[in-house]
């Protein structure tokens, strides 16, 4: 777990590196994503160690959301003063989002099974 | 002689110990209440921990920087949970390569969706500049929304609070929308939880089945992506346009 953990460590260290080093626009963990994405597919596989030590982590994926939205307390006044456009465009935005996405994707992949 | 209550109190509220262990007893009593209910998806996890924590810290007066000197700990591990994604996408390799297009083109229509919808209807509800600077990302994970809005001069702290709040609608009202539409296929609905509602929608789609979650962690760092491209041509297009 050890090493896994600092395997994951030394690729977001990287990706901020880059991150900073070439001005992305991008945050670093994201580029460590790809970067060891890369890794993998280069390696042909992933060790028992990392492998256990992601799923441990995504398992709990939610819990670290939770610190960043405690800070809702802090903007309680925006929030009650602009509630209506805020909470309409959430909820609207977010569920058109999920079915435009889908149905694109379907759509695509359907057409494409069809035509093999 | 043991000192008062208020002492231990002063003392505790001054380590990161504290709010880092409330943190995460919070979290699994909401945890524990989900699974109980059947993972019934309006009892969401995240949701259930940020009104509990609210309401504790505004019982004990306590500021959300006091809180977030522990929490801050929890947060940290975003950065190697984001790494950590590409474990579970090498594990869909073979059906990645056969999707690569409709991915692709799905990933762009929701990443444009977000966007327009999101800042379209804050607009015509009449939501300040600055609420709709701060809402346009919404649907990019933390630290991506954040950074983006940083250098936008929105407000990123604002920003974590509305990410983290679509990450839960979508996380609840997602399945009741492909369900609707009729999706069946585990990569579909994977990826649209992950466009619209990042990393608690992946969360989210982990409980489906680990197909639908590593589409769903794939989808979060493309949509991520591309709205760091998108958005900031989006702001100069508004901008030019008056």
């Amino acid at each position: 777990m050890l090493a896994a953990l600092t395997v994951l460590l030394v690729y977001q260290l990287v990706g901020e590196v880059v991150v900073v080093a070439l001005r992305l626009p991008v945050p670093g963990p994201v580029i460590g994503m790809a970067l060891l994405f890369v890794t993998l597919i280069v390696r042909g596989g992933v060790q028992a160690d990392l492998k256990e030590t992601a799923n441990g982590l995504l398992r709990h994926l939610s819990l670290l959301f939770v610190p960043a939205g405690v800070g809702v307390m802090a903007h309680l006044g925006r929030l009650s003063h602009e509630w209506l456009p805020i909470t309409v465009s959430l909820v609207l935005s977010t569920l058109v989002t999920i079915a435009v996405t889908a149905v694109v994707m379907r759509a695509l992949l359907t057409r494409r099974t069809r035509g093999q | 002689m043991t000192p008062p209550l208020t002492e231990i109190w002063v003392y505790l509220q001054a380590t990161p110990l504290l709010f880092l262990t409330l943190t995460l007893l919070v979290y699994q009593a909401a945890y524990w209440i989900y699974r109980r209910a059947g993972f019934h998806p309006l009892l969401n996890p995240v949701a259930l921990s940020i009104v509990m924590l609210v309401v504790l810290l505004r019982l004990t007066g306590t500021p959300y920087e006091t809180y977030f000197g522990g929490a801050q700990f929890v947060h940290f591990l975003l950065g190697p949970a984001t790494v950590a994604l590409a474990v579970p996408l090498y594990a869909q390799l073979g059906k990645l390569k056969r999707a690569l297009w409709p991915i692709v083109a799905a990933l762009l229509a929701g990443a444009v969706t977000a966007l327009v919808s999101a800042v379209g209807i804050a607009w015509a509800l009449g939501a300040s500049d600055l609420t709709l600077l701060s809402i346009a990302p919404k649907s990019v994970t933390t630290p991506i929304a954040m950074g983006i809005v940083e250098r936008l001069g929105g407000l990123p702290s604002l920003t974590a609070v509305l990410v983290v709040t679509t990450g839960i609608i979508g996380a609840v009202g997602g399945k009741y929308v492909l369900d609707a539409l009729g999706i069946a296929d585990h990569g579909v609905r994977g990826f649209a939880l992950g466009t619209a509602a990042h990393g608690i929608g992946t969360a989210r789609a982990f409980q489906e089945s680990e197909e639908a979650g590593a589409f769903s962690g794939l989808a979060m760092g493309l949509c991520g992506l591309v709205t760091a491209v998108l958005f900031p041509l989006g702001v100069w297009i508004v901008r030019a346009l008056g």
